[in-house]
């Protein structure tokens, strides 16, 4: 057990942070310190261009896809070293983290060498066509249906909280292709542009007030037959392999952002007093501890992936850092009082704190809600029973 | 970075894995809980045959030279099977008192005996309920030290004061050693009174608290690991087979959704157990920290886990015949010792900066 890193990576990591602080102290200084996903979209987009142009977009990809190689000790500390830096969330987060490692999981050659590149550069920007009205835990109760005609596929049916949606354009969804098919057989996985007249986006607003998800319908939406991730009928199994990547070295960065905001819980805590009440303190010192062993246990997980070996712990993850965060807005607005309960102005758009209160409520939701993600660990990690299903339509 | 067991460390945790599954049986601990709170023979198998009781004791020094995260590994274990053995008392607390802080004599003349497992060791500190502990001047202890683990086993004490650090043997004139019936008997206590008694002082008192704290901090930490996992092993086993209703208990999700909550949380202090223990190891910086929510952290996640235990049990799991109370009395005595959770935390919340000026 180690937990040092050598001379060469730190010298690596003084080179990382070179770039990012000559970077968002310079041309990109009006991005840094971002924290919302969605705003100065044109400026964030500038910034996925600049990250590709220096090959610090996907830095753990092969060269010849435009990443950089990097092992799996550098991703880490560039991922640490990006949010230290202050850097944005991605805008392509989605692409960078999820499609990407897809493709280059299932995708043919010709799929790479059209794809990969162009997300590591920035061109394009993804996101993801899971859950449909009918189909939220229940995943695999997709209705949105594609067909073959000619050259393309032809897809019909509707998204939800398509996150990014209106910055995308791509959108990778799972559509029932097997006529008649239920549940997890019968799903492809399709690639589909979404800047053509059969796709509309349409902005749903959340309780912070902003729209960062949308309802995505397509309508006689096409998309050229090469654009399918594996066989015709094998869309489950690739949907599920990304849930894999969700839990990469992604969650460091993730991690460095969640440090930023409780450090200003932190700070808020201190300015008016707070700081010295010892519940508070109770609650700040689990929140650190918390956040400590998230980043021990994406370490762990790390390790063990570049083993070869995925530790059932990792399953523990998405519910850990879920909860946690809700947890966090929960104690920034006790240590913010009714300051933190009203804004000045007629604009209904909170700060960070009071945004973080609100937003962290969807964290415990998206990707799996708690009871589902303890569903998965009781029966894939612990070997329990599995749920027996109704059948109610 | 790799933050994963060695190979070399691999075969410990295997072979302490083995070794504490075949001996430190629940007839052989409850027969030591009914007499003295040590299986003396399997702390003979442990130190003598095994070689495993110096392991974070130096090899010129009778041990194996190894370090934290060996000792992290051995007490894990040992705490899976609530073992009655004194490995706190003697290797993690009073051991490392005496390496980091006595002479070369006093180092000579007892670490390879703890080592080899011929001496018990017992440490004495600070009495938590606020009384005044041991006093230590001109060579004289007074006053006394209301909980001392396998206190009444021990044949040689490492005494923690506020002006100094004593050591002293059991056969000491003057010095009073009386066992109390405690509610965990895999670790009873035993108050000493010192009344006056002449003790040897360690050379450097100072880094001899130190070490007691954190390795001892840490070792209850990785012993609330092992035996929480315990609880969630056994618990899980029993969901499995535990019919009613026509189903087995593990299929209803106010069954499962409890036992995924103890795995969540005792991933998490699997990983501040060996985080804190590198930590020490690499000299980082965070080791204080760490060595903190490592404590606090694994003892919440204990008491949890064996509360559950008893819950999702049933009856069976509120007989005296049922394991779940050894556990159960096991993370009672975790968590008080040496510093509550609470107490643990405030520590955090000192490092993290909430004292700084805003």
């Amino acid at each position: 057990m180690k937990l040092g890193f050598s001379p060469e990576e730190e010298a690596f990591r003084a080179e990382a942070a070179a770039w990012l602080k000559s970077e968002l102290e310079g041309a990109f200084a009006d991005v840094r310190g971002l924290t919302s996903l969605i705003e100065m979209p044109e400026r964030r987009r500038d910034w996925e261009h600049r990250l590709g142009e220096a090959g610090w977009s996907c830095v753990g990809w092969p060269k010849a896809y435009g990443g950089r190689d990097a092992t799996l000790a550098q991703q880490v500390i560039f991922a640490e070293e990006y949010a230290r830096a202050g850097a944005p969330p991605r805008l392509n987060h989605i692409g960078v983290e999820l499609a990407g490692p897809t493709i280059l999981a299932f995708g043919s050659e010709e799929q790479k060498a059209r794809f990969l590149p162009a997300i590591a550069r920035g061109e394009e920007i993804w996101c993801q066509g899971y859950s449909e009205p009918g189909a939220g835990s229940d995943l695999a109760n997709v209705r949105t249906k594609a067909w073959r005609e000619g050259d393309d596929w032809v897809i019909e049916g509707q998204k939800v909280w398509t996150s990014l949606a209106q910055f995308s354009d791509w959108i990778f969804a799972i559509a029932r292709t097997e006529d008649g098919s239920k549940g997890p057989k019968g799903l492809s996985f399709l690639l589909v542009p979404v800047d053509q007249p059969g796709v509309t986006v349409r902005p749903i607003h959340q309780i912070t007030g902003e729209a960062e998800f949308n309802e995505t319908f397509f309508d006689g939406a096409r998309t050229h037959a090469a654009n399918i991730l594996g066989a015709p009928g094998d869309g489950w199994t690739v949907a599920m392999g990304l849930l894999g990547f969700e839990r990469g070295v992604s969650t460091l960065a993730q991690q460095m952002g969640f440090r930023n905001e409780l450090d200003a819980v932190i700070a808020a805590a201190r300015a008016n007093g707070e700081a010295k009440n010892p519940l508070i303190r109770q609650r700040i010192a689990k929140a650190e501890i918390g956040l400590k062993l998230m980043r021990y246990g994406a370490l762990r997980m790390l390790t063990d992936a570049e083993g070869g070996r995925l530790n059932p712990s990792a399953l523990t993850y998405k519910i850990q850092w879920a909860t946690w965060r809700r947890d966090l807005g929960e104690l920034a607005m006790d240590v913010l009082g009714q300051a933190g309960e009203t804004v000045a102005g007629h604009e209904h758009a909170f700060p960070a704190l009071p945004n973080l209160f609100l937003y962290s409520r969807a964290d415990t939701i998206y990707g799996g809600t708690n009871e589902i993600q303890r569903n998965i660990i009781a029966e894939r990690a612990l070997g329990l029973p599995r749920e027996p299903r109704g059948d109610l339509k | 970075m790799h933050f994963a067991f060695t190979d070399e460390q691999g075969m410990i945790a295997e072979t302490a894995k083995t070794f504490f599954a075949e001996n430190a049986t629940s007839e052989r601990t409850r027969t030591a809980m009914a007499d003295t709170g040590v299986d003396k023979l399997l702390w003979q198998t442990f130190a003598a045959e095994l070689g495993l009781a110096g392991v974070a004791i130096p090899e010129v020094l009778g041990g194996v030279g190894l370090g934290m995260v060996e000792l992290a590994i051995l007490a894990e274990e040992a705490g899976r099977h609530t073992a009655a053995l004194p490995l706190l008392a003697s290797l993690a607390l009073a051991a490392p008192a005496i390496l980091a802080g006595g002479s070369d004599e006093q180092k000579a003349h007892l670490l390879p005996r703890l080592a080899s497992g011929e001496l018990i060791a017992s440490f004495a500190a600070v009495n938590s309920d606020g009384t005044p502990g041991a006093m230590f001047s001109d060579g004289t202890l007074t006053g006394a030290a209301l909980h001392v683990p396998h206190g009444a086993s021990a044949d040689l004490f490492v005494v923690a004061t506020n002006n100094g650090v004593a050591i002293i043997e059991r056969g000491a004139p003057g010095l009073g050693i009386t066992p109390l019936t405690s509610m965990d008997q895999t670790r009873p206590y035993a108050r000493l009174d010192f009344g006056g008694v002449a003790a040897e002082a360690l050379a450097n008192p100072r880094e001899a608290a130190n070490a007691a704290f954190t390795t001892g901090w840490l070792a209850i930490a990785a012993d609330a690991l092992g035996g929480a996992q315990a609880c969630l092993d056994h618990t899980v086993a029993y969901a499995q087979e535990r019919v009613q209703f026509g189903r087995s208990i593990g299929s209803f999700q106010a069954v499962k959704h409890r036992l995924a909550d103890m795995m969540i949380a005792i991933e998490q202090a699997r990983s501040a157990v060996y985080w804190a223990a590198c930590a020490i190891d690499e000299e980082s910086d965070e080791a204080p920290f760490a060595v903190h929510a490592a404590k606090a952290f694994a003892c919440d996640t204990y008491t949890h886990c064996a509360g559950e235990m008893i819950q999702l049990h049933g009856g069976i799991g509120f007989t005296w015949e049922h394991d779940a109370h050894l556990y159960f009395k096991r993370a009672r005595s975790n968590a008080s010792l040496l510093g509550t959770p609470d107490w643990h935390r405030e520590q955090v919340a000192g490092l993290a900066g909430l004292d700084e000026a805003a």
